[in-house]
């Protein structure tokens, strides 16, 4: 230490100027520092990072995908809604000139708009492809399935619908007539249904995560212990010191929404298949509906939210309890 | 600049580690607080930087009543006040450089000039070299002076220093008085906790003695001479 004489410092008093100039820029540098080392502090712990945003993760995804899922059905149920549809399965004594006579003879009428005929063969082929029973079908030598022919309505009134259907009940070439909506107004409250159990599960994985986010902060805050009563001790505001928690919290609520995403869209990648085969069946151009761009932000901004809050609930807590001795 | 007005601190524990000291310290004056371990000089130098609470009576601190001030305000008061404290309270997971900045940073300054102030503050206690070094791997002595560098930093108007010597060599010890000196002979107000009366005391200034908890005496050297 050994020094010349000691220049003179500045005098301590700083102008009100002076000391405004050092502001400015200062406070954004400031924030995106302390953006980015709390994201480095989560980095510097990556397995119980990794975890933390696991849980996060799939406590987001179960309900975005449960969502998704309905948002599926609603999709699928609406095609199908504007087209209500009669199926007529027929005697098994009537052959292919009945039926194809029935089938005019229905056309006839104004209020059908469509008729087309599943003939025994088809029915057999279809189920055989669909049951996997092939072998044993074929081993069948006759064929035990009636025509079937599917009306489409040209209205979708239901009034008009049951009294065609009381009609064609009556005819005597006809088995069973059934009104195929029947199925699908039960669907529909079935959805409406499960809907609200999503809302519910969705409220309960909402508090779990900001539980898991708050406990994580928690603990941050009470491993950081020393470095807090020091800044304290150095004059650093409330404000100041919630800042990395906060931010902290936001990060683990978007790495758990990132995983989140990366899940269901795992999820819907398993079901494409299996859906496109179904859809073929029922000779449906139905697509499944995934995560599109503005619901994925939504994902992640959830995440990050949830995270922010989840933080600044246990910050508001643990924070107080810290003072410098 | 500091008001001592009957001021008692009880701890909770009930232990009176402060009975009705007096004494005022004009801006730009600087005093030395001795006494045996556990007069309470610690003690007194919390109050000042509102670490402990006052039981009875007034303290003012640069104008400022500190009964009367928030709880919100309490930070704008320690960015007023340097403080170096006996166990030092250095951040271990951060470089010496990171240490000293830490009053800039919370401060609001900008980088370039957070810079340029820590090497002015790291020169004057002589760690220049050290500036990227971790706490741990330094010396009793150097970590003491990093707590001095961190708390001139900001060129607080007050500066409190708790038993700023105690882990140094006589030299060194001499050099940082006379540090204490120099920032006192621009204007800042400085009050320094000390057993080593043997060091200040060719030192012309004020010396504040306590004695459990009550303050025997107030020598004013210059009355003296
Ligand atoms: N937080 C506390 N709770 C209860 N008693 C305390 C507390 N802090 C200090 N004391 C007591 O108050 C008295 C004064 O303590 P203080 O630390 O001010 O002494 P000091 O003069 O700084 O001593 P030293 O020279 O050893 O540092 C001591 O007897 C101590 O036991
Ligand atoms: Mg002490």
């Amino acid at each position: 230490m050994k020094r010349p004489p000691v220049p003179p410092p500045t005098p301590p008093r700083r102008s009100p100027k002076a000391s405004q100039m050092t502001y400015g820029n200062a406070w954004l540098t400031h924030h995106l520092t302390t953006l980015f080392t709390s994201f480095g502090q989560i980095l510097r712990t990556p397995l119980p990072s990794l975890m933390t945003a696991m849980v996060i993760g799939i406590a987001l995804a179960l309900p975005a995908g449960l969502y998704l899922l309905l948002e599926n059905v609603q999709h699928l149920s609406n095609e199908w809604n504007g087209t209500a549809q009669i199926s007529l399965f027929l005697k098994q004594t009537v052959g292919e000139e009945k039926a194809q006579n029935l089938a005019d003879w229905l056309l006839q009428k104004k209020e059908i708009s469509g008729v087309q005929i599943i003939t025994p063969t088809q029915a057999l082929e279809e189920y055989r492809n669909l049951s996997g029973f092939g072998q044993a079908l074929t081993a069948l030598e006759d064929n035990p399935l009636p025509y079937v022919l599917i009306v489409q309505l040209a209205t979708a009134n239901t009034d008009l619908g049951e009294r065609l259907l009381e009609e064609l009940k009556r005819k005597p070439e006809i088995e069973v007539a059934q009104f195929d909506m029947l199925w699908l107004k039960r669907l529909f409250a079935m959805i409406a249904l499960v809907r609200r159990g999503v809302i519910i599960l969705a409220s309960l994985l909402t508090l779990a995560v900001l539980l898991v986010i708050g406990n994580t902060i928690r603990l941050a805050i009470y491993n950081r212990r020393e470095e807090i009563e020091i800044h304290k001790l150095f004059g650093a505001t409330d404000a100041f010191i919630r800042r990395p928690f906060l931010y902290a919290g936001g990060w683990y609520g978007l790495l758990g929404g990132i995983i989140a995403w990366l899940l269901v869209h795992f999820c819907f990648w398993l079901l494409q298949d299996p859906v496109k085969q179904l859809s073929l069946l029922y000779y449906s151009q139905f697509e499944l509906v995934t995560l599109d761009l503005l619901s994925s932000l939504a994902l992640l901004l959830t995440g990050g939210l949830l995270g922010l809050i989840g933080a600044w609930l246990a910050v508001g807590r643990h924070l107080k309890e810290i003072q410098p001795r | 600049m500091i008001i001592f007005n009957n001021v008692s601190k009880r701890y909770p524990s009930g232990y009176e580690a402060l009975k009705q000291v007096n004494f005022h310290l004009k801006a730009g004056e600087m005093a030395f607080l001795t006494g045996h371990s556990g007069a309470g000089k610690s003690t007194l130098l919390r109050l000042i930087a509102l670490i402990e609470r006052n039981t009875t009576g007034q303290i003012v601190v640069g104008g400022q009543h500190l009964g009367r001030l928030p709880t919100h305000r309490i930070p704008y008061l320690r960015r007023r006040i340097g403080m170096i404290f006996q166990d030092h309270r250095l951040l271990f997971d951060r470089t010496v450089y990171d240490n000293v900045a830490l009053p800039l940073v919370i401060g609001g300054f900008r980088p370039p000039e957070i810079r340029r102030r820590v090497r002015a503050a790291l020169d004057k206690v002589g760690l220049l070299n050290k500036e990227k070094s971790y706490p741990i791997t330094l010396s009793g002595g150097e970590q003491q002076r990093v707590g001095i560098a961190r708390a001139v930093v900001n060129k607080p108007p007050i500066l409190l220093a708790d038993e700023p010597t105690g882990n140094l060599d006589p030299n060194l010890a001499k050099d940082i008085m006379n540090l204490f000196v120099h920032f006192n002979q621009v204007g800042v107000t400085v009050l320094v906790a000390t057993h080593a009366v043997g060091l200040i005391k060719h030192i012309k200034c004020r010396m504040l003695v306590l004695q459990h908890g009550g303050l025997i005496g107030d020598t004013h050297l210059r009355m003296m001479r």
